[in-house]
């Protein structure tokens, strides 16, 4: 078992290479069929509905408690959603710009999907070595790949934008730019300050987000209680980053119809839906790897030798994603959309002069430090 | 009446943050979120009619199974959208009901036109149409959605009634005529 786990995070095989790559994009993709499951059931039990509970699988939908279960649970319905959207007519309006048009979705998800690349979720030791749980093990410079690739999303949105050649997914598409150059710089900024305080200097691994995590030991290790203003900062960040509910300017469906895919039907519609979705699971794990601990949970070893200690850190890992993923729906159901001017004024008189107060603080702890 | 000015109090600095107002309203949303559902299962549960609910026109009878109706034709002159057709006929000598001035031949509703105004019931003398709880009417083709005699007195059933309006009549007659003789 241990080694299954070896060769199949490590091994140079192109059967392991393939069945990692394979089995990552797999369990994305479920994630991002699954949050809209989630989405659409936890904003059903907020608003006192029930949520989706009908759709069974005709061959499974008569076992007598498994098959209800997973229809009350509405677990079949991401698929009948995918075959709805696979089977739908795929429609081209005539008046946008078509090559752009088609490209634009593709645009939007590969970045999301390349991201996972440098993504660690997990770690394990073998033969006295620690690797970490992650396609690329010289992930180094993670967290500068992750969010050099992950703001490129917003060509997609700016791409389908000007591509429909209308004026309410252009509007779209200029919000989705303006807002994510706004937060992307209060972002950075705090991220700047934690790096500081997890990577000693002259040390290897000083952008690496395993060495992050590991700077994390223990409940009260976690970053967010060392640097709470960095977090709250890069909490709001993701969730402008992921153009989510407070900050859905892009496609704030009341103002701007449908915002940049207003044009978008079928599955290049869904498509858009499963980025939106692989950026919220990227931002959520950034915020887990570098505030909540990562795979660490106190008091119980996540991380080191055998198989259970490891398969228990990626639980960890994705429980807290389970709950960031339930955190973005609730926090849509509580605060209203802000308006544009507002969003601005928010990202740049706020949460910048804030970001850069507290990456100065640090400096001047740390220079006072030694 | 003196006016009170209320002085409009300043935001302090924790309110301008906006975060305690998020956390309230995360927990008034989590609230809402742990109370039981409000969503009636439509097609298996059905919601409770009030007594006085405008559904399906219907014709009903009395509760010696005489039908109501003796065609007057004035629901088919009120309704807006002359949604009732009437054929009127006679009754014949020999029924029972022969006392009664006359009853539809046929009697058709289109629900395709039926706006459920109840204009109908209301300007019914023999009170012999009614809207009543059926509020789900579906049928496959144009032709399924004209209800005819058969089908508006199947949907309608015997309601109480209190009159027996022709059965009075018919008293009165036979004793004037026997106090005449």
């Amino acid at each position: 078992m241990e080694k299954l786990l070896h060769d199949l995070v490590l091994s140079p095989a192109w059967y392991f290479t393939a069945a990692r790559g394979v089995t990552l994009i797999l369990i994305v993709m479920t994630i991002a069929g699954y949050s809209v499951l989630l989405e659409r059931k936890a904003s059903a039990w907020i608003q006192g509905r029930i949520g989706p509970n009908r759709t069974i699988h005709p061959l499974i939908g008569w076992i007598p408690f498994v098959g209800t279960f997973l229809a009350k649970g509405g677990f079949i319905q991401p698929a009948a959603d995918g075959g709805k959207f696979l089977f739908k007519e795929d429609a081209l309006p005539g008046h946008v710009r078509k090559p752009y048009y088609i490209l634009a979705p593709i645009v939007a998800l590969a970045p999301a999907l390349a991201v996972l690349v440098m993504l660690p979720f997990g770690e394990f030791t073998y033969e006295g070595k620690r690797y970490a749980i992650s396609l690329t093990q010289g992930a180094d410079v993670g967290v500068l790949f992750m969010f050099a690739i992950s703001s490129l999303g917003v060509y997609g949105i700016a791409l389908a934008g000007w591509s429909a050649n209308s004026k309410f997914p252009f509007l779209g598409a200029v919000r989705g730019a303006a807002q994510l150059v706004s937060y992307e710089l209060a972002m950075g900024l705090t991220v700047l300050s934690v790096f500081l305080a997890t990577s000693a200097a002259g040390e290897d691994h000083g952008l690496s987000l395993v060495a992050m995590v590991d700077h994390q030991q223990g409940f009260l290790g976690w970053n967010i209680f060392g640097h709470p203003v960095a977090a709250l900062v890069f909490l709001i960040c993701v969730f402008a980053e992921t153009n989510r509910h407070p900050f859905d300017m892009p496609e704030s469906e009341t103002d701007l119809v449908g915002g940049f895919h207003t044009e978008y039907g079928a599955f290049k519609f869904g498509i858009f839906f499963v980025a939106e979705y692989s950026h919220m699971v990227i931002g959520s794990s950034l915020f887990i790897l570098m505030f909540l601990g990562g795979w660490h949970l106190p008091f119980v070893p996540t991380a080191g030798a055998g198989w259970v200690a490891p398969l228990l850190g990626v639980a960890a890992f994705f429980l807290k994603l389970c709950f960031f993923l339930f955190f973005f729906v609730w926090v849509r159901w509580t605060i209203p959309r802000f308006r544009y001017d507002q969003v601005m004024r928010i990202g740049w008189r706020v949460l910048l002069p804030v970001a850069v107060l507290n990456l100065l603080a640090y400096f001047a702890w740390y220079a006072f430090r030694g | 009446m003196a006016i009170k000015v209320v002085e409009r109090r300043p935001l302090t600095l924790l309110e301008r943050t906006y975060l305690p107002q998020i956390l309230a309203g995360l927990k008034v949303t989590w609230d809402n979120m742990m109370r039981p559902s409000v969503t009636l299962q439509y097609p298996e549960e059905r919601p409770a009619i009030p007594k006085n609910y405008r559904g399906v026109p219907t014709l009903v009878m009395d509760p010696n199974g005489r039908e109501k109706c003796v065609s007057c034709q004035l629901c088919e002159f009120v309704c807006p959208p002359k949604a009732i057709r009437i054929t009127p006929g006679e009754i014949s000598e020999d029924s029972a009901n022969a006392h009664v001035e006359k009853a539809p031949k046929e009697f058709e509703i289109n629900m395709l036109r039926c706006i459920y105004c109840g204009l109908c019931q209301e300007v019914c003398p023999e009170e012999a149409i009614w809207l009543q709880s059926q509020y789900s009417m579906t049928g496959l083709s144009r032709e399924a959605m004209v209800n005819n005699k058969v089908k508006l007195y199947e949907l309608g059933g015997t309601l109480p009634d209190g009159h027996h309006k022709w059965d009075k009549k018919k008293e009165e007659a036979e004793k004037q005529a026997g106090g005449h003789h």
